[in-house]
């Protein structure tokens, strides 16, 4: 039986401001669903602003590039956002993890 | 050149520091400066979480509709000035659930300051002055700290918190030029706020083993007596100016350092709140505990219909393998 | 005050610290200034029954600012960090609509918003008994919030229109806030009707305990000059719970004591303790500025 998670997966926000060109990265925050991430992005940083572009992606979605590209010490381009080993979920039988 | 060995990248993690640039996300950095930067940035969004408490205490009994827009509307910024908070820790691979874990159980600590209760309505102003006060005393040399996320994370936190010092002053202001109750409250708060203001910055530098190192990587930017003279120096004036006395025969100006000299701060009533002990800190906690807790349901409610819609969101990584399948 | 000097860099933070140039405005309505209707002409339009419109606005103001108390009871409450953002907008959005219809009110009958909220007693105050409910989980909370938004934005809709421009200039600002409220409640209650088997008996379970005080909701008004069509609103209502897989309950609506409700000052036996809570430090410093 699987049980559900009561965690809500992490989104980052981006947003344009009503005189801004392009959509700028302001921060992350954690919503069970892309609606409810959109609603949240407003609450939070935009503090109900009217005008602004609002956009929300899932972190686990987002492919980043290395900005250092002579580091050949961990996996080439393609890796994911937060590299660190506590981002990935483990199960919890595997041990020394 | 390519950097391949390990002393490569620490020695480019030293020249971003010494260059005083920012380190980001996904750039390499010491396993300790990692961690030491992740406690950092939880205890302080932890502080923020639980400074809602004393301050909301007093939302729904505001003496006028005026200051209890403000207040709400302030206890709301620190909702999200944590939330931003634990946003920046967790590019450095915390969770933010694991987080809350650490609060709860004590495993993570918050200031101390929030140990102490809100008995009246002038200690709201008195948190926005004094508390306020010495938060932006920490917190704008933040602004400057290493690490990439938690120096912007700070930039739009102190700007927010400049206006709230700025209200509970306001409302201080008020209640001096109002009734002899109001002036007599105002006193009382400033009474028990006070030293408690002055633990803010942490115990003396002679008792704080991690300072040379944080500063070393520019986790910390001044040593807790700077700050602590900082904020004794700034705040005096205004004291005067609102006509309060703060509760210290020691307080005078010293001519020769510049500076006020100040009586010495009770460090067993700071280690006894800070170890658990004071005053409020079983209180926080449940309420913390218990808003996380009761609405573990309604989380697990909006992931199961979250799975139930038309984009399902993964619930995990798939661990970057060679697998050409699929 | 005088924040210290350090040498900066370009994104020298302490510039920060100066600006002041959204003057107080920036957080929520109504904190930047004393005056609610500050720089409006209230003058009362002739033909109008000024104290009819006094009682109205009184009655809208109220139920906007129980309402807005029961919410903020649930500040560091709330199930996540995000909700605590969500539900102090919407605190703050009806606090701010109870000032601007209290200052109405108050300036036909010559008080002051505060003279009003921490002053009268309770049999004159004009909510709805929906307003004084204390929720007793986050179902309630949803579900009393869909409700009542549904109800109080098909009514300002209508008021956007009405005689009096003050009036109409509050609904029509009411209007974008209620939308969103509204919103809030609807997708919530959907969350919770179809998402987990506990979920979904709780939200049940709590939409019983809320239909019999939505009947009230609809009573005539005969200082209204507006009201909210009854149909309208159960569609709406009809629509969320269909998406949630919820039924209508079949309750009855509350009895009111000898035709007398909140409209009327009769309210439930919560009332006495919110105001003796809102009113509390207010009262105990009567001479006191704040």
């Amino acid at each position: 039986m699987t049980e559900i998670r009561s965690e809500w997966p992490l989104f980052e926000v981006f947003l344009r401001g009503k005189r801004g060109l392009n959509h700028v990265h302001v921060g992350s925050l954690h919503a069970a669903d892309p609606q409810m991430a959109l609603r949240h992005a407003r609450d939070l940083y935009t503090r109900r602003n009217e005008g602004v572009s609002i956009w929300v992606v899932a972190a686990a979605d987002i492919t980043a590039s290395s900005p250092d590209e002579k580091d050949p010490f961990f996996a080439p381009a393609g890796d994911k956002v937060y590299r660190h080993p506590t981002f990935y979920e483990i199960p919890d039988d595997v041990p020394h993890m | 050149m390519t950097i391949t060995t390990e002393p490569d990248l620490r020695a480019h993690f030293d020249e971003t520091i010494a260059r005083d640039r920012r380190i980001e996300p996904r750039d390499w950095m010491p396993d300790k400066y990692r961690a030491t930067m992740i406690r950092q940035i939880a205890q302080h969004a932890h502080s923020e979480i639980i400074g809602m408490q004393p301050e909301g205490n007093w939302i729904t009994r505001a003496p006028s509709l005026r200051r209890k827009a403000i207040l709400l509307a302030k206890v709301q910024d620190e909702a999200g000035h944590g939330m931003y908070l634990y946003s920046a820790a967790e590019t450095l691979g915390a969770d933010r659930a694991d987080l809350t874990d650490k609060l709860i159980s004590g495993r993570q600590k918050y200031s101390s300051i929030f140990n102490y209760p809100t008995l009246t309505y002038a200690d709201v102003g008195v948190i926005g002055w004094l508390v306020d006060g010495a938060a932006i005393c920490n917190q704008v040399p933040l602004c400057r700290s290493s690490y990439g996320p938690y120096a912007r994370a700070m930039i739009r936190i102190c700007k927010e918190e400049s206006f709230h010092q700025r209200q509970g002053y306001e409302l201080l202001l008020t209640m001096m030029r109002g009734s002899q109750d109001q002036r007599e409250m105002v006193q009382d708060a400033t009474n028990r706020f006070w030293w408690p203001s002055l633990m803010m910055f942490g115990p003396p530098d002679d008792a704080s083993p991690n300072t040379e190192q944080s500063m070393a990587w520019g986790v910390k930017r001044h040593t807790n007596d700077e700050l602590r003279q900082r904020f004794v120096d700034m705040t005096v004036p205004q004291a005067e100016k609102l006509g309060v006395t703060l509760p210290d025969p020691e307080l005078r100006w010293n001519e020769e350092r510049g500076h006020y000299d100040f009586g010495p701060v009770d460090w067993d009533e700071f280690k006894a709140v800070v170890s658990g002990n004071g005053p409020c800190n079983a209180q926080r906690a449940t309420r913390r505990k218990a808003a996380h807790d009761d609405g573990a349901w309604v989380r697990e409610a909006a992931v199961a219909h979250a799975r139930k819609t038309a984009t399902p969101l993964p619930e995990r990584i798939e661990p970057a393998a060679g697998d050409s399948s699929d | 005050m005088t924040a210290f000097t350090m040498s900066g860099d370009h994104d020298n933070p302490y510039d920060l610290l100066g600006d002041d140039h959204d003057d107080g405005h920036r957080w929520a309505f109504g904190t930047g200034f004393t005056d609610p209707l500050e720089g409006i002409d209230t003058t009362v339009p002739a033909g109008l029954d000024a104290s009819a419109l006094a009682r109205y606005c009184l009655a809208l103001g109220d139920d906007a600012l129980i309402y807005s108390h029961r919410l903020q009871q649930w500040v560091t409450r709330m199930p996540e960090l995000e909700e605590e953002t969500a539900i102090a907008n919407i605190a703050l959005d009806l606090l701010g609509q109870a000032r601007m219809l209290l200052a109405r009110a108050g300036g036909i009958l010559g008080q002051t918003e505060d003279q009003l909220a921490f002053f009268r007693a309770e049999k004159d105050f004009r909510n709805v008994r929906l307003a004084e409910h204390a929720d007793a989980d986050f179902a309630e909370l949803v579900g009393r919030l869909l409700i009542f938004s549904a109800w109080r934005l098909a009514l300002f809709a209508e008021l956007s229109a009405t005689p009096d421009p003050v009036l109409a200039a509050i609904a029509a600002k009411g209007v974008n806030e209620l939308t969103y409220h509204r919103d809030y409640g609807a997708q919530w209650v959907v969350r919770l009707g179809d998402g987990t088997d506990l979920s979904h008996d709780r939200m049940q379970r709590a939409l019983g305990t809320l239909w019999p005080l939505a009947g009230e909701l609809f009573r005539p008004d005969a200082d209204a000059p507006a009201s909210a069509d009854p149909g309208a609103v159960d569609a709406v209502i009809d629509t969320v719970l269909a998406a949630a897989g919820l039924e209508r309950p079949d309750a009855a609506p509350l009895a009111a004591a000898l035709g007398r409700a909140g409209r009327d000052g009769v309210h439930t036996e919560a009332m006495g303790y919110i105001l003796a809570e809102l009113q509390s430090v207010a009262r105990a410093y009567p001479d006191a500025t704040w």
